[in-house]
C-alpha cells in the first residue's frame, strides 16, 4: 500500500511541471487557435534560462526568484515572438500558423546551441530540498512533495485569473466566441499577446521548475512537445482544468505502467488519448467546435479548373524535360529529383485530404511509411520479387487507412488531427519495438530494386511515371465529382448531408485514397534509399508533409508539389552551411509572414493583381 | 387532397426545456403553407426535426404516409424533400452552376465516380434550374461574391434538383430586400404551381405570408395555437393575444 | 558579447563553406554526420578529426596531397544520409565515407556501401550489426562494438556475489543490444544469475522516479545501466536521493565516458563499474596522453571520448589511403583489411580482415569524484580481442561474402 502510494505521490510530482506547460499551450490555444509547436522551445528555454539564472542568484531567494524571474523572461521572449512572427498572419488559413511556429522551433534550436553550448546542463538543486522524507516508510524526495505542494496553489492561480480578473472575462469570452471580444470594445491584437506571453511563461516556469529533477539539454524541446500536446487534448482544448486532469492521468499512468509494463514507456500515453478521444471525442473536459470557428479568415477560396492549353503545355513542357534529364545532368541531380517527387507525391496526397477536404492530419506519415514497411518487410522477409512488393506498398497503405480512418474520420478539427498523430505514432511503436519482425530501428537494410530497375536512370523513368502520374490522379481526383463532393463537405457540412451527401463516407474514401497514394510514395522511397527505418513513421515525417502543404499554399491545387519541391532545395542546399538550422526557420518564417496564402496562393494573387485579371469569372 | 406530410405529436426537449411540445398538422399535396410564429418559438426546431437535423424526443413524421421519423438528413432528402436554410449553406469554392451540378451529381448517385471532369457534367440541367430562379446570367461567378439574396435564389435551385414532393424552407426571405422577398415568393409560388410541389416555409414577413400562402400554421412556446387559411388565422384570438403583446403580426418584421 | 561573436562567426563559417571546397588536389572524404542533433557529441568528434587532418597535412599530407573531409549534416535522418552519401560520392569527388554516431543511420550508410560498393568507415555507431549480421566487405568500424563493452562489464559482475540483476536501459536497438550482450555474457560466466526486473525508458524521456520505484521494488542484488545523457542524469539523481543505488554494485555502459560523466559535475555516482574514456589519468609519454595534450593546446577544451574516436577516423583514412596508393575503392577496401595504424593514442591498431572490425578495447574502471567532478579510478584499457566471439561465430553471422 505504501508503495503504491508513493507510486501516486511520484505521478503527481511529474504532473506539476507537465501541467504548467500544458496549461500554457491550452491557454493560447483557446483563446488565439494557435497549435504553437514551439511551446516546447519555451520550456527549453526556461530551463537554460532558470540554469543561468540560479548561477548568478543565490541562495533561497535566489533560487524561487530565479523561477520566478524565467517566468517573465519567457513571458517576454513569448511576446516578442507573438508581434514579430504571428501578429501578421492571423489573417492566414486555419493553422497556417502552426508552420510558423515550426520555424520558431528551428531558431531557438540553434539559438540555444549558440548561447549555453552542446553539452547537458544539470539543474541546480532546490536549497535545503536535497534528499528524502519517508512517507509511509518509503522515500519520497522533498522536492517531489514540494512541487506537489505548489501545483493546487498554481491551479488556484490560474482558477483566480482566469474567473475573477478582467483578463480572465476576455480570455473566456475568447475562448468561447471570438465575435464577442470584438463587441467588448478590447484591442484583439493584444490579447492575443498578453495570453501568448502568459502561456509562453507558463513553459518557461514549467522548465525551471523541473531543474531539481533534471536539467537542460537541447533535446528537450521536442521531447516534451508530444507530452503536452497529448495532455492538452485529453483534457480538452482550452480547458484549464481538463489539462490539469490529464497532467495527472498521464503521469500517474505512465508511472506504474513504467512499473508494470516497462516496455509500454513509448507509446502508454497515445494509447490513452486514442482512448480517450474514441470514448469522447473533445476530450474530458472540452466542448464540440464548431465548424469553421478557427475562422477560415483570408480570401475565399476560389473556384478550381484544369489547366487550360497553356497550363496543359507548361506541365508537358516540366515533364518532357525532367523526362530528358538523364540525358545531360549528374547522376546526383537525378538523386534530387527523385527525392523531390516522392516527397512531392507524399505532399500531395496529404494536400488531398488537407486541402480539399479540410481533413488536417497530423499523422500521414503512417501511410507513407506503412507503404514503406509493408513493400520492405516481403523483399527482407521473403524475398519478394521488388515488383510485387512495390504493389503492395499502396495496397497496405491504403488498408491501414481504411482501418485508422474508420476511428479518426468521426473527429473533426484538432481532435482530429490528434488521434491521426495518436495512431500514426502506435504503427510507429509497432515497427520501433516488434523487432522480431521490423529490426527495431536497426530497420530493414538492402531493400533494392530489381535488377532492371537498379540503375540511375531507369529507376528515375520509374520515379518520374510513377510519381507524377500519382500526382497528375490526384489532381484529376480533385477535378472528379468525387473531389467535388469531398470539398462540398469541406465548404458546407450542413448543406451536403441535405443534398444526400454521407460526407463522413466521402471522407473517409478520400482518407483511405490518401494513404494509399502515400503509400505509393513510401514504396518508391524505400527502393530508392535501399533502407527503411522508423524515422519515416515519426512525427517529424507527418509535419514535413504538412509544412510544405502550408507553404505552398492550401487553398491552391499546386501547394502541395510546389511546397515540396521548394522545401527539398532549400533543406538541400541549407544544410551545407553550419547554422542551418536558424537559417532554415528564418526562411519558413519569412515565407510565411509574406506569403501568408502559401506560395503559389499568393504568387497567383500577384499575378492577378498585374494582369488586372477580374476575379468574378472563371472561364 | 391527399396529404404529403403528416406530423403526430411531435416534441423536442433539451434537458428539461420543452422546445416543441407536442405538435400535429399535416401539409397537403400541393399546397403552400407558412409556418408563423415570434421568435423562440420552436420554427426552426420544428424544421430540423422534420428534416432530420434534430432527432424529436418523441412523435412521429410521415411523408406520403412514410414513416421517416429521427432518419438522416441525407436520407430524408432522396425521399424526394428539399430543403433551404434560414443562414444559407451553399459551396463557398464553387461557381454558381457547379453549386446546381453538385446536388445533381448526388442526386444521380456519381458522387464517388472518379471518371469525369465534375464541372461539365449535368451542366444542362444544372443551367435550366438556374434559369428557374432567374440565377443563368450569374452561373459562372464563383458563389462567394453573390449578393445574398441571390444565394437564397441559388439555395432553391438546389433545392428543386431532385424534382422534390416537399420543400421546406426555413425563411426563404430573410435578409432580403422587399421586392426581393415579393419576386422570391412569387416564385415559389409559380413552382408550386407549375410542378405540383408542396411547401412548408416558416416566414417574418408577415405580407409575404398573408399574400402567397394557402394555409397558415401559428406557433407559440413550442405549442399549435392555429392553423388556417389567412382570414381565419388572423381573427384567431388567442393569435391576436400573442401578436398583439410583440405587435408584429400585421406589420413589416424587419428582422433578419 | 558571446552570443554575438559566435553568431558572426557562425555566418562567417557558413559562408566559408557555402561554395564547395576551392582547393582541387585535395583527397576528400566524405563525413556525414548529426552535427546538430547530436551536438554534444558530434562537436568534439568533429574537433578530433581536425586536429588529426592538421598534424597529417603538416607531415606532408597522404600520397602527397593534402587530405580533407567534407562535412555534411544528415539531421539524423537515415534517408538523408543516404541522399547525401550519393552526392558525395558522384558529385564531391570523394573517395571514401566516415561518419554517423547514430547505428541506424550508420546501418542506412552501410547497406548503401555494400550497394554502390563504395567504402564507408563507421567510426562511432557501436550497433553489432554493422559488423556481424549486417556486415558486409564496404564497411568497416573503428569503436568497441556492445558486445565487447557490455562482455567486460559482464566479466567483472561475474566476479561479484550478485545473484538477481535489474537493467535499466533506453528503450531502443542499442539499449535492447546491450541488455542482451551483457545477459548472454553473464549467464555463461556465472549460470545462477537472474534477471529480476528489465526497465525501458524512453530514449531521453525517462520518468527517473519511477524507474527507480520499480527497480527498488524488485530488490536486485546488482544494477546495469545502459541510460546515458539527460537520462543518465535525472537517474543518477532520482536514484541517489532514494537511495537505489546503496549497498548495490552497479554496472554501466559507456557512462565513463566524459561526455556523460562530465555533465553531472558532484553528483557523478561513486562505486559503479563502467566503461569509460579516462584521459586525466594517462601518464606522460604515453601515446595516448600525447593526444591529449596535443587535442587541448588545439581546441582549449577537455578531450571527450568523441575526441579520440575523431582523431583515430581521420587517422585510419590516412593510413588506409596510404597503403592502399591510390584512391580507387578497391584498392582502398584490399588495403583496409588488416590495415595497421600506428601510432594512435592506444598505440597500433588494427581493422581485422574477418569482419573489418578494428581492435580498439575499450578502458574501464571505478567512478568517484575528485575535485567536484566525476572520474575513473583503477581503470584499464583492455583488448577486445578475448571478448569477441570465435572466427567460426563470426562468420556464421557475416552473410556470404
Amino acid at each position: 500500500m505504501a508503495f503504491f502510494l508513493a507510486q501516486f505521490l511520484t505521478g503527481l510530482a511529474n504532473a506539476a511541471a507537465l501541467f504548467l506547460v500544458a496549461s500554457g499551450l491550452s491557454l493560447i490555444f483557446g483563446v488565439t487557435r494557435i497549435v504553437n509547436f514551439a511551446h516546447g522551445s519555451f520550456y527549453m528555454l526556461g530551463a537554460f534560462i532558470g540554469i543561468t539564472l540560479m548561477d548568478i542568484l543565490p541562495g533561497h531567494v535566489g533560487f524561487w526568484g530565479a523561477i520566478l524571474l524565467t517566468g517573465l523572461a519567457v513571458g517576454a521572449i513569448g511576446a516578442l515572438t507573438e508581434i514579430v512572427v504571428l501578429r501578421p498572419i492571423y489573417r492566414a488559413p486555419e493553422l497556417f500558423q502552426l508552420v510558423a511556429t515550426f520555424g520558431v522551433i528551428l531558431v531557438i534550436q540553434d539559438l540555444a546551441l549558440m548561447i549555453w553550448g552542446a553539452e547537458d546542463q544539470l539543474g541546480p538543486r532546490a536549497p535545503g530540498l536535497r534528499g528524502v522524507w519517508r512517507v509511509f516508510g518509503e522515500p519520497v524526495p522533498k522536492y517531489d512533495i514540494v512541487l506537489i505542494a505548489i501545483t493546487p496553489f498554481i491551479l488556484f492561480a490560474l482558477w483566480y485569473l482566469i474567473t475573477k480578473t478582467r483578463l480572465g472575462v476576455l480570455v473566456r469570452a475568447a475562448t468561447q466566441d471570438r465575435e464577442m471580444v470584438g463587441a467588448l470594445g478590447v484591442n484583439q491584437a493584444w490579447l492575443f499577446t498578453g495570453v501568448f506571453a502568459l502561456g509562453s511563461a507558463l513553459a518557461g516556469l514549467g522548465g525551471a521548475l523541473q531543474l531539481p529533477k533534471g536539467g537542460a539539454d537541447l533535446l528537450m524541446d521536442f521531447n516534451i512537445i508530444g507530452e503536452v500536446f497529448v495532455v492538452v487534448v485529453i483534457g480538452g482544448m482550452g480547458s484549464l482544468p481538463g489539462a490539469f486532469i490529464a497532467a495527472v492521468l498521464i503521469s500517474v499512468l505512465n508511472v506504474f505502467g513504467v512499473t508494470y509494463l516497462p516496455q509500454s514507456t513509448l507509446v502508454l500515453m497515445y494509447v490513452v488519448m486514442a482512448i480517450v478521444l474514441i470514448v469522447r471525442p473533445y476530450g474530458i473536459l472540452g466542448r464540440e467546435e464548431v465548424a469553421g470557428e478557427h475562422g477560415q479568415v483570408g480570401a475565399p477560396e476560389q473556384p478550381i479548373r484544369p489547366y487550360g492549353p497553356k497550363g496543359i503545355a507548361l506541365v508537358g513542357a516540366l515533364l518532357f524535360a525532367l523526362a530528358l534529364v538523364p540525358l545531360f545532368a549528374e547522376q546526383f541531380v537525378m538523386t534530387l529529383i527523385v527525392d523531390m517527387i516522392v516527397f512531392a507525391l507524399f505532399a500531395a496526397s496529404l494536400h488531398f485530404i488537407l486541402g480539399t477536404g479540410g481533413l488536417v492530419s497530423f499523422g500521414h506519415a503512417a501511410f507513407f511509411g506503412g507503404g514503406a514497411y509493408a513493400a520492405a518487410l516481403l523483399v527482407y522477409h521473403t524475398d519478394t520479387p521488388m515488383e510485387l512488393a512495390f504493389v503492395f506498398a499502396p495496397l497496405a497503405a491504403g488498408v491501414l487507412a481504411l482501418a485508422i480512418g474508420w476511428f479518426c474520420i468521426r473527429l473533426t478539427g484538432v481532435y482530429f488531427a490528434m488521434l491521426t498523430l495518436a495512431f500514426s505514432q502506435l504503427v510507429w511503436s509497432l515497427a520501433f519495438q516488434w523487432r522480431g519482425v521490423t529490426r527495431g530501428d536497426d530497420g530493414l537494410v538492402n531493400i533494392w530494386p530489381a535488377e532492371w530497375l537498379n540503375a540511375p536512370a531507369p529507376f528515375y523513368y520509374f520515379t518520374l511515371i510513377l510519381g507524377a502520374g500519382g500526382i497528375i490522379f490526384l489532381r484529376h481526383a480533385i477535378h472528379s465529382p468525387f473531389g467535388y463532393a469531398l470539398r462540398a463537405g469541406r465548404d458546407s457540412p450542413r448543406q451536403a448531408e441535405a443534398t444526400g451527401i454521407d460526407v463522413k463516407r466521402v471522407q473517409y474514401a478520400a482518407f483511405c485514397l490518401a494513404g494509399a497514394m502515400a503509400g505509393l510514395a513510401g514504396g518508391i522511397f524505400v527502393f530508392s534509399k535501399g533502407s527503411v527505418f522508423p524515422t519515416v513513421l515519426e512525427i517529424g515525417e507527418s509535419f514535413d508533409a504538412l509544412i510544405v502543404v502550408f507553404l505552398g499554399g492550401v487553398k491552391t491545387l499546386a501547394g502541395g508539389v510546389v511546397g515540396a519541391g521548394f522545401m527539398t532545395v532549400v533543406e538541400d542546399w541549407l544544410t551545407r552551411l553550419e547554422y542551418w538550422r536558424l537559417l532554415l526557420g528564418l526562411v519558413i518564417i519569412a515565407v510565411v509572414i509574406l506569403m501568408p496564402e502559401g506560395i503559389v496562393g499568393t504568387l497567383r494573387t500577384l499575378w492577378r493583381r498585374i494582369r488586372n485579371i477580374d476575379e468574378e469569372t472563371v472561364k | 387532397m391527399t396529404e404529403i406530410l403528416r406530423v403526430e405529436n411531435l416534441r423536442k426537449s433539451y434537458s428539461g426545456f420543452l422546445a416543441v411540445g407536442g405538435v400535429s398538422f399535416s401539409v397537403a399535396k400541393g399546397e403552400l403553407k407558412a409556418l408563423i410564429g415570434p421568435n423562440g418559438a420552436g420554427k426552426s426546431t420544428c424544421f430540423n426535426m422534420l428534416m432530420g437535423q434534430l432527432k424529436p424526443t418523441a412523435g412521429k413524421v410521415f411523408l406520403d404516409g412514410e414513416d421517416i421519423t429521427g432518419r438522416k438528413p441525407r436520407d430524408i432528402w432522396r425521399k424526394g424533400v428539399g430543403r433551404t436554410f434560414q443562414i444559407t449553406g451553399t459551396y463557398q469554392s464553387m461557381t454558381v452552376v457547379e453549386n446546381v451540378q453538385m446536388a445533381l451529381m448526388s442526386h444521380h448517385r456519381r458522387i464517388f465516380s472518379l471518371g469525369p471532369r465534375a464541372w461539365k457534367i449535368y451542366r444542362d440541367e444544372a443551367m435550366s434550374l438556374l434559369e428557374t430562379v432567374a440565377m443563368k446570367n450569374q452561373a459562372d461567378r464563383p458563389c462567394s461574391i453573390l449578393a445574398y439574396g441571390d444565394l437564397k435564389r441559388l439555395e432553391l435551385a438546389i433545392a428543386l434538383c431532385h424534382k422534390p414532393r416537399l420543400l421546406l424552407m426555413d425563411e426563404p426571405t430573410a435578409g432580403m430586400a422587399p421586392s426581393a422577398r415579393i419576386e422570391l415568393m412569387q416564385l415559389t409560388a409559380d413552382i408550386v404551381r407549375d410542378q405540383g410541389v408542396s411547401v412548408l416555409f416558416t416566414e417574418h414577413d408577415m405580407d409575404v405570408v398573408f399574400a402567397h400562402s394557402h394555409h397558415i400554421m401559428v406557433l407559440n412556446r413550442g405549442e399549435l395555437i392555429a392553423d388556417g387559411n389567412a382570414a381565419q388565422v388572423r381573427n384567431d384570438p388567442r393569435v391576436q393575444e400573442v401578436y398583439l403583446g410583440g405587435g408584429t403580426l400585421f406589420k413589416e418584421n424587419s428582422h433578419a | 558579447m558571446n552570443l554575438i561573436r559566435r553568431t558572426v562567426l557562425g555566418l562567417i563559417a557558413a559562408a566559408a563553406t557555402a561554395p564547395a571546397a576551392m582547393a582541387q588536389d585535395t583527397i576528400k572524404v566524405g563525413e556525414i554526420n548529426h552535427y546538430k542533433r547530436m551536438a554534444a557529441f558530434a562537436e568534439p568528434y568533429k574537433k578530433g578529426i581536425e586536429l588529426a587532418l592538421s598534424e597529417i597535412n603538416e607531415a606532408g599530407g597522404v600520397l602527397g596531397k593534402p587530405l580533407e573531409f567534407v562535412y555534411r549534416d544528415d539531421q539524423g535522418d537515415p534517408a538523408e544520409a543516404v541522399k547525401i552519401a550519393e552526392e558525395l560520392m558522384t558529385r564531391e569527388g570523394t573517395v571514401m565515407l566516415t561518419g554517423s554516431i547514430l547505428s541506424h543511420v550508420g546501418l542506412a550508410l552501410s547497406s548503401f556501401a555494400a550497394e554502390k560498393e563504395y567504402l564507408y568507415l563507421a567510426a562511432e555507431p557501436l550497433a553489432d550489426s554493422l559488423v556481424w549480421n549486417s556486415g558486409n566487405p564496404y564497411t568497416f568500424r573503428l569503436r568497441a562494438s556492445t558486445w565487447v563493452q557490455a562482455a567486460m562489464l559482464a566479466e567483472e559482475a561475474a566476479k561479484s556475489d550478485a545473484i538477481t540483476y535489474a537493467t535499466i536501459a533506453p528503450n531502443y536497438a542499442y539499449g535492447q543490444d546491450a541488455v542482451n550482450a551483457f545477459k548472454e555474457n553473464l549467464q555463461r560466466l556465472k549460470p545462477d544469475v537472474e534477471f529480476v526486473a528489465e526497465q525501458w525508458p524512453a530514449l531521453f524521456n525517462i520518468d527517473a522516479g519511477a524507474e527507480v520505484q520499480a527497480i527498488e521494488r524488485a530488490k536486485p542484488d546488482a544494477i546495469y545501466n545502459v541510460t546515458f545523457g539527460s537520462d543518465l542524469a535525472k537517474l543518477v539523481r532520482e536514484g541517489g536521493d532514494r537511495g537505489l543505488f546503496d549497498g548495490r554494485s552497479v554496472y554501466g555502459l559507456l557512462t565513463g565516458e566524459p561526455e556523460y560523466l562530465d555533465p553531472l559535475g558532484d553528483e557523478a555516482p561513486e562505486g559503479w563499474f563502467v566503461t569509460g574514456f579516462p584521459w586525466y589519468g594517462f601518464e606522460d609519454g604515453t601515446p595516448g596522453k600525447t593526444f591529449v595534450d596535443a587535442y587541448m593546446d588545439a581546441t582549449g577544451e577537455t578531450p571527450k571520448i568523441g575526441s579520440l574516436v575523431g582523431y583515430m577516423t581521420a587517422q585510419s583514412v590516412a593510413a588506409g589511403i596510404a597503403r592502399a596508393g591510390a584512391t580507387d575503392t578497391e584498392s582502398l577496401v584490399t588495403a583496409f583489411e588488416d590495415l595497421t595504424v600506428n601510432n594512435t593514442p592506444i598505440g597500433d591498431l588494427t581493422y581485422r580482415a574477418i569482419d573489418n572490425q578494428s581492435t580498439l578495447g575499450a578502458w574501464v574502471g571505478t567512478t568517484a569524484v575528485e575535485d567536484g567532478k566525476g572520474v575513473m579510478v583503477d581503470w584499464e584499457y583492455k583488448d577486445p580481442a578475448p571478448y569477441m566471439p570465435t572466427d567460426e561465430e563470426i562468420m556464421a553471422m557475416r552473410p556470404a561474402e
